[in-house]
C-alpha cells in the first residue's frame, strides 16, 4: 500500500528504491522518531547523494585544474606563469580588485545601513537595484557599458573627442566589475542590521555619543563578521567575473586581459597547460576564500553572542 | 527635575500615537505609563527622550522648553524595553559607555571612570561581573547594567520603557521592589511605561492611564481604584483588580 503511494507520486525509480529499503526499518523506530528524523538508511542515502553530486560537479573539476597545470612538471607550470601576458594579466585583476572591493565595501555598508536603520521613500526601489546584478546576466551589464560608453555608444562620441578611453580599457573593466559585484557586501548585511534593529544605536545616541561614535563604537563591531564575509565573496567575484569584463575589454593582450580572460584566450590556443595553469591560480584564490569564508563563519558563531 | 508635555501630538506614516496630550511630572516623583498595547506610552517616553520628535507640542524640562533639544544633550538616562546592551562590550564596558563618548574637553580622566563604573557596579551588585558579556547574564542581571549604564551619565531625568516586561515573575516582583527602593534613595524623576498594573500600583506614586493615544486619567492608586474618571478606567483597572485578588 505505501509502495502504490508512492508510484503515484510519481518518484524515480531510485527515489522508490531507497524508500522501500528504508521501509522496513522506518516501522521498526517509529516509537522513538521525532516527526521530522528520517530513518538511518534514508539519512545515509541523501547525504550520500548530497555528497556524490558535488563531488562530482565541483570537486572533479578542481582536482583536474590542478592536474592538467601541474601534468608537465612544477618547471613548465612556473614557466607558464611568467610569461609577461599572463603576468599582466595577474596585475591587472589585482588591480580592479583593489579598486571595486573597496568601492563596493563603503557603498554596501552605506546601503545598508541607511536601508535597516531608516525609512525613507524609495527604499524598496533601493533595494531592488541592489539586486538587480544578480538577476541581470552579466554580460547584458557589459553590453549596457558598451551602448552607454562604447564608440558607438551615447558618450562615445564626446569621450573620443576628448580622448578618454572607458570600453577596451581599465575604467571599462572597474565599471564591469564594481556593477556585478555590487550587491555582495550590502546583500549580506542588511539582514544581520535589520534583526539587530536599532535599539543599540538609540541607546548610544541617549548616552551621548554622536552618530560617527555611534557607527565606529556600536554598528560596525556588530557588523564585522558580515562586512568580512562580503569582502571576501565580492573579492572573489571581483578576480573571477568572466562576462561582463569580457564584453568591455576588447581582449588586448598584456593590456586588457584579465586573469579569467586571460585563460580562455590561452585554452583556446591549445596552450594547456598555461590555460589551466592560470586557471589554478583562480582556484587557489576560490579555495583561500573558502578557507577564510570557513574560518569567518566560524569565528563569529563563537564571538558573536546569540 | 520636572517634566512638562504641552499639546504634544505625534504621528507615524498612518496613525496617530499620541493625540494631543498633556502632563506634567513633578520633581522626584516616580510616575508609571499604564495602558493596553497601542496606547501610545512608550511613544510617549521616546519623546520626552528625544528619540521622536513630536509633530506637535511642547516637551519643558525644569520650565526650559527641551523639545529642540537632541536626544544626546538631553541627559535622560533611558532603559529600553530589551535592555539594548551593547553586545559586544563588557559590562564594565557598557556602563562606562556614556562616560567614554564624552568629548575630551568634559571627559573624566581614566582612573575617575572607573572609580564611577566601580560605583555603579556595586549600586546594582554586579560588582563580581563586570568582565561577563551581555549574553552570559540573565534577564534581570541585563536589566540591572541597563539601568547602571542609564545612571552613568547622572541623568536628569530616569525613563523605562516596560522595565519588567521580559523578566520571569519572580524576579519581577524582586525588581520592582528593588526599583522603588532605589527610587527612594536617589529621587530621581523616573517615567516607566508599563502593561502590567499591579506593577504600576505596587511602584509609582501616580499613574498615568493611557488608551489609543490619549491620557484617560492621571492619579494616584488609590484615586484611580476609587474614582475612575471613564467607563475604560474602570474596565481597564476597577475590573481587572477585582477579578485578581491579591
Amino acid at each position: 500500500m505505501e509502495s502504490q503511494t508512492l508510484y503515484r507520486t510519481g518518484l524515480t525509480g531510485e527515489a522508490i528504491a531507497s524508500e522501500l529499503l528504508a521501509l522496513p526499518a522506518t516501522k521498526a523506530t517509529r516509537s522513538r522518531a521525532t516527526p521530522t528524523s528520517e530513518t538511518r538508511v534514508v539519512q545515509r542515502v541523501l547525504i550520500g547523494a548530497a555528497l556524490a553530486y558535488f563531488a562530482l560537479l565541483v570537486l572533479t573539476p578542481l582536482i583536474v585544474v590542478f592536474y592538467q597545470a601541474l601534468r608537465k612538471g612544477l618547471e613548465f607550470y612556473m614557466i607558464a606563469l611568467s610569461d609577461s601576458d599572463t603576468l599582466s594579466a595577474i596585475r591587472l585583476t589585482l588591480i580592479v580588485a583593489a579598486v571595486a572591493v573597496p568601492l563596493n565595501l563603503v557603498f554596501g555598508v552605506a546601503a545598508a545601513w541607511s536601508i535597516s536603520k531608516f525609512d525613507f521613500r524609495g527604499k524598496s526601489v533601493l533595494v531592488s537595484l541592489i539586486d538587480l546584478p544578480f538577476a541581470v546576466s552579466p554580460v547584458i551589464a557589459g553590453l549596457i557599458y558598451v551602448l552607454i560608453f562604447g564608440l558607438q555608444g551615447w558618450l562615445g562620441p564626446w569621450l573620443a573627442a576628448h580622448d578618454i578611453k572607458v570600453i577596451f580599457a581599465l575604467p571599462g573593466l572597474l565599471l564591469a566589475t564594481i556593477f556585478v559585484t555590487v550587491p555582495f557586501v550590502a546583500r549580506g548585511l542588511i539582514p544581520l542590521m535589520e534583526a539587530q534593529g536599532k535599539a543599540e544605536e538609540e541607546a548610544a545616541l541617549v548616552l551621548g555619543a554622536s552618530g560617527w561614535q555611534t557607527f565606529w563604537r556600536v554598528t560596525l563591531p556588530n557588523i564585522k563578521w558580515g562586512i568580512i564575509y562580503g569582502v571576501i565573496l565580492c573579492n572573489a567575484r571581483a578576480m573571477g567575473e568572466f562576462g561582463a569584463v569580457s564584453v568591455v575589454s576588447g581582449h588586448i593582450r598584456g593590456a586588457t586581459n584579465t586573469m579569467p580572460l586571460q585563460v580562455e584566450i590561452l585554452y583556446n590556443e591549445y596552450n594547456y597547460v598555461a590555460a589551466f595553469a592560470v586557471a589554478s591560480l583562480l582556484a587557489l584564490l576560490a579555495l583561500v576564500t573558502l578557507a577564510v569564508k570557513t574560518a569567518v563563519e566560524w569565528r563569529s558563531a563563537q564571538g558573536a553572542p546569540q | 527635575m520636572s517634566i512638562e508635555i504641552v499639546h504634544v501630538t505625534h504621528r507615524y506614516a498612518n496613525f496617530t500615537a499620541l493625540h494631543d496630550v498633556t502632563l506634567q511630572v513633578r520633581t522626584g516623583e516616580l510616575v508609571a505609563l499604564l495602558g493596553p498595547s497601542g496606547s501610545g506610552k512608550t511613544t510617549l517616553l521616546r519623546v520626552i527622550a528625544g528619540l521622536e520628535h513630536a509633530d506637535r507640542g511642547r516637551v519643558l524640562f525644569d520650565g526650559v522648553d527641551a523639545t529642540d533639544i537632541a536626544v544626546g544633550e538631553r541627559r535622560v538616562g533611558f532603559v529600553f524595553q530589551h535592555y539594548a546592551l551593547f553586545r559586544h562590550m563588557s559590562v564594565r564596558e557598557n556602563i562606562a559607555f556614556g562616560l567614554r563618548v564624552k568629548s575630551r574637553k568634559v571627559r573624566a580622566p581614566e582612573a575617575e571612570i572607573r572609580r564611577r563604573v566601580d560605583d555603579l557596579l556595586e549600586l546594582v551588585q554586579l560588582q563580581q561581573l563586570d568582565e561577563r558579556y551581555p549574553h552570559q547574564l540573565s534577564g534581570g542581571q541585563r536589566q540591572r547594567v541597563a539601568l547602571a549604564r542609564a545612571l552613568a551619565i547622572e541623568p536628569r531625568v530616569l525613563l523605562l520603557d516596560e522595565p519588567f516586561g521580559a523578566l520571569d515573575a519572580q524576579v519581577r516582583k524582586e525588581l520592582r521592589l528593588w526599583l522603588r527602593s532605589l527610587h527612594d534613595r536617589v529621587h530621581m524623576t523616573s517615567v516607566f511605561v508599563t502593561h502590567d498594573q499591579d506593577e504600576a500600583f505596587d511602584v509609582a506614586d501616580r499613574v498615568v492611564v493611557m488608551n489609543e493615544g490619549r491620557i484617560e486619567q492621571v492619579g494616584t492608586p488609590g484615586e484611580l481604584t476609587s474614582r475612575p474618571s471613564s467607563p475604560f478606567v474602570q474596565r481597564f483597572i476597577v475590573d481587572s483588580r477585582m477579578r485578581v485578588p491579591g
